[in-house]
């Protein structure tokens, strides 16, 4: 039997927050078995629409037709009861709760009041299997960095017997492995009918994996098509607005700048390190960043980049190696005395270790300005709204006012704020741990673009991302982790892709 | 014009700010005394002084709303501090003993009390910051031990003295005001302007807030923690200062007594959350406003003393309910559905489905 209608559909959706009107008379319509993308720029309100959807805000106006009914779901455990499965943009599991506590918070198997322990870590474990993830399910969650975190919260979701799937920019710190285990897992799950929800800012991952595109814009739909009748640089006009020379004007500039980036001839010597490392986070290895140079690190998940970059900030203590600043030996290991020695680091866990919910948008930004500028030194209110405005606009962080509280803000439009504020505080050299997650394709030119005239003004950036293709365009130099160890380091002109494929992946070729 | 501007100004900041609740409440409070309560906005000068009830609410509210004033900034760090009574009795009792007993200069009888109720409230920071114990619980410690230690300083006597310089702490005026007025409010300005022209206050919020991501910033969590908890400490030892003077006696055991709640309410009836984060210190000057004049407004009204406690407690539920957002939204909801439920009901209204 074909079905006629759809098994979820949203017709004419509002709702505002104080000063934001997030979504407009928004339509969306899920069949079963069809992977749905919902596109739109940082803001446009795709996760709002989610959560409208299952019931973690009110909505203002319209309606929600699930299975054939109309619905109206109070709270997000209620439609996950009713098989509308989600995966929420931020992780929202206990970190202090173990992975099987996670996976089966709220629906233990009802074994009269007793809890069977045994058979949820026995059933954890599978459903982590599926994902391909062998863990210890009694950890804690906070154990575990936060791709592992977002994959557990995946298969949290896949194991409930839904008949929506709902993933909410499931793979924005997922590696090319993660993905194409996730998209295997979709591609199953489609075909036993669910209606697949799927939010990105990757277009590649769309047009593998999606059948329907719905665009968003300030709120307002622009509309829903065919995956296979919307060429990519349309679809990236309809997200933006702009048109398609503009866009390709801004892709142009970066690309300009990016040869002109290869071609650059390297500075002095910045910060030398040598035999640096700490047993069980990383193995000793040397590292050398020039002044206005982007040493790019590649690797796997779990490589060890994330940790190189604490320990080199001075988040956990090295116990072996030295570190040389302008050729002088400097002691000390504290975020606090990195500042001072000129480093910031922009870390890859903006809602643990990035964002401070309450705080303004302005005060985010200026922490780390403060911060170097020392506790007694307050900057002037004009002097942080100049600088913070230079940031907005830079970055088009949308946010109604720079007074709005920063959890106000969308997932994008946060680390977009997160990365203002390392920017303002002006190191002489920049830790960006994956400073793209989740930002929408425009402003990850944007940022592209500045990473590279900050590195032409002398600034040293360690740039950190998952994504091959960025650390090649960005960086001049590359340096390859595996299994905690550095294995590799190599100059981009000499280089491509699959070189750096080829070094990150050696061992499991090897075997 | 101007003065026109910056009225509407102020009052548009006020009504969109966390204070405003509080505010309202202090008014209505005011509001119901200024009906009932004969007098109590009668204000005479005696002696070059002003009195009243309404003076004397502020006189009285000094230590609660000192105690409020460092509570704030320790809240604000996501911690507690329950030993603030205890030290105010300790510094009542060191100030009482110099006096009483030895033989020291005047300035020493002010400084040895602070500078030893510093040391303790670095002992809190010490505990809560360095070693790790939870804050409840590391203060807990001196809540316990510090009525002992405030013991040992007296010999387990309560002390009386008398003593002209010292008694002016509680009993003198400037400009008019009873002095408490105007050490506490001093006290207020100084910590209010401290936090605000230097970082110190956003430091505070940023720690409270995510104490992950400010070292991530270069915040030192542990020292701010530690400079909290020493205001904190000055606050109550200033605090006990005044009792002390107030009463020309140390008494190590009731001084002080139940402070550590009145403070901790009224930086809660204030607008800041015990979660830590954003604090709001007019917001807990008020609060402390709101606890004097209600037990204030209680007494003058004559009711029955053993019922006193319990009108108390119940006033300090409402305020905290009206300040709780999500009881406001259930209010406004109910209120809604009636309203709607009633349109639907009325025959005018029936042809709109
Ligand atoms: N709780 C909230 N309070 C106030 N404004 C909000 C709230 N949640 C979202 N907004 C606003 O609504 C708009 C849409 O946000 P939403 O999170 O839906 O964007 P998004 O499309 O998911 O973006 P992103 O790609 O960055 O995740 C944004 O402008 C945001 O500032
Ligand atoms: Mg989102």
């Amino acid at each position: 039997m074909i079905e006629s209608t759809p098994i979820l559909q949203v017709k004419s959706l509002s709702k505002s927050f104080p000063g934001v009107k997030a979504l407009a008379g928004v339509d969306l319509s899920v069949w079963t078995g069809e992977v749905h993308a919902l596109m739109g720029e940082n803001g446009a309100g795709k996760s709002t629409l989610i959560k409208l959807i299952t019931g973690v805000y009110r909505r203002d106006q319209g309606e929600i037709i699930y299975n054939g009914e109309k619905v109206n779901f109070s709270s997000p455990r209620e439609a996950q009861e009713k098989g509308i499965s989600t995966v929420y943009q931020e992780v929202n599991l206990i970190p202090t709760l173990s992975v099987a506590e996670n996976i089966f918070i709220g629906r233990f198997p009802p074994e009269g009041v007793k809890i069977n322990w045994k058979s949820i870590k026995k059933s954890a474990e599978d459903s982590l299997k599926k994902l391909d993830l062998c863990l210890d399910v009694t950890q804690p969650l906070s154990s575990f960095p936060i791709a592992i975190q977002q994959m557990i919260a995946i298969a949290r979701a896949v194991d409930f017997q839904a008949k929506v799937l709902i993933l909410d920019e499931p793979t924005s710190s997922l590696d090319a492995k993660e993905v194409n285990l996730l998209f295997s897992i979709i591609r199953k799950l489609r075909d036993d009918g669910l209606g697949i929800i799927f939010v990105t800012h990757f277009l590649e991952q769309v047009y593998e994996i999606s059948d329907k595109i719905t665009v968003l814009r300030n709120g307002l739909l622009v509309g829903e098509f065919e995956t296979q009748s919307l060429p990519r640089l349309e679809l990236v006009a309809k997200m933006m607005g702009k048109d398609l020379e503009e866009f390709e004007n801004t892709e142009k500039k970066l690309d300009s700048a990016v040869q002109v980036n290869g071609n650059r001839k390297n500075g002095k010597s910045f910060i030398q390190i040598r035999g640096f490392g700490k047993k069980g986070m990383i193995y000793p290895f040397d590292l050398e960043i020039n002044k206005g140079e982007v040493l790019g690190l590649a690797g796997l998940l779990g490589s060890g980049r994330s940790e190189m970059a604490k320990l080199l900030f001075g988040i956990e203590r090295a116990d072996k190696g030295k570190i040389y600043i302008d050729k002088k030996a400097v002691s000390g290991s504290s975020p606090k005395f990195s500042i001072k020695k000129g480093m910031g680091f922009c870390p890859e866990d903006r809602k643990t270790s990035g964002i401070i919910e309450d705080l303004t948008v302005r005060e985010n930004i200026m922490l780390a300005v403060q911060t170097r500028q020392g506790l007694f030194r307050k900057i002037a209110k004009k002097k942080q709204d100049e600088i913070v405005a230079q940031y907005i606009k830079a970055l088009n962080i949308s946010t109604p006012s720079p007074e709005q509280k920063i959890k106000n803000l969308s997932g994008g439009n946060q680390q977009k704020v997160i990365v203002a504020r390392w920017l303002a505080s002006q190191p002489r050299l920049l830790i960006l741990d994956e400073p793209t997650r989740g930002i929408d394709v425009g402003a990850k030119a944007e940022i592209q673009k500045l990473i590279l005239k900050l590195s032409r003004e002398g600034m040293s950036i360690l740039f950190i991302s998952s994504e091959l293709s960025e650390i090649l365009r960005c960086s001049t130099r590359i340096a390859v982790l595996r299994d905690k160890v550095k294995v590799a380091e190599m100059m981009n002109q000499d280089i491509d892709e699959s070189a750096i494929m080829q070094a990150i992946a050696e061992e499991d070729n090897g075997n | 014009m101007a003065i026109k501007d910056l009225t509407r100004d102020l009052t548009k900041r006020i009504a969109s700010s966390h204070i405003k609740w509080s505010l309202i409440i202090f008014f209505v409070i005011l509001l119901f005394n200024f009906i009932f309560t004969p007098n109590f906005f009668h204000i005479e000068i005696k002696n070059g002084r002003f009195y009243g009830s309404i003076i004397d609410v502020f006189n009285r509210a000094a230590p609660v709303m000192l105690a409020a004033i460092g509570m704030t900034l320790v809240i604000a760090t996501g911690g507690i501090d329950i030993s603030v009574g205890s030290v105010m009795a300790i510094s009542g009792s060191i100030a009482a003993v110099l006096i009483a007993k030895m033989d020291v200069p005047f300035w020493m009888v002010l400084c040895l009390p602070l500078v030893f109720s510093a040391l303790l409230g670095a002992w809190n920071g010490l505990l809560v910051s360095y070693i790790g114990i939870q804050p409840i619980i590391a203060t807990l410690i001196l809540l316990v031990a510090g009525r002992g230690i405030a013991q040992l300083v007296t010999d387990g006597q309560i002390i009386v003295f008398e003593h002209p310089p010292f008694e002016f702490i509680a009993g003198g005026s400037l400009f008019g005001l009873h002095f408490p007025i105007i050490i506490s409010f001093g006290v207020f300005l100084i910590i209010l302007f401290l936090f605000k022209f230097t970082a110190l206050g956003l430091f505070v919020e940023s720690v409270g807030g995510n104490s992950e991501a400010s070292k991530y910033c270069g915040i030192n969590a542990g020292r701010i923690k530690l400079v909290v908890y020493i205001v904190s400490a000055l606050c109550a030892g200033i605090a006990g200062l005044i009792a002390a003077s107030n009463i020309k006696a140390a008494d190590p055991n009731t001084s002080g007594d139940g402070l550590e709640l009145n403070a901790i309410l009224a930086v809660v009836i204030g607008g800041t959350s015990l979660n830590g984060g954003k604090y709001f210190l007019v917001g807990s000057v008020i609060g402390a406003l709101i606890m004097q004049s209600l037990t204030t407004t209680i007494l003058t009204m004559g009711v029955p003393v053993q019922v006193t406690l319990v009108v108390n407690a119940i006033v300090v539920l409402v305020v905290c309910l009206i300040q709780s957002k999500n009881f406001r939204d259930i209010l406004a909801g109910i209120f809604k559905l009636d309203f709607r439920g009633l349109l639907r009901r009325m025959p005018l209204k029936g042809g709109n489905k």
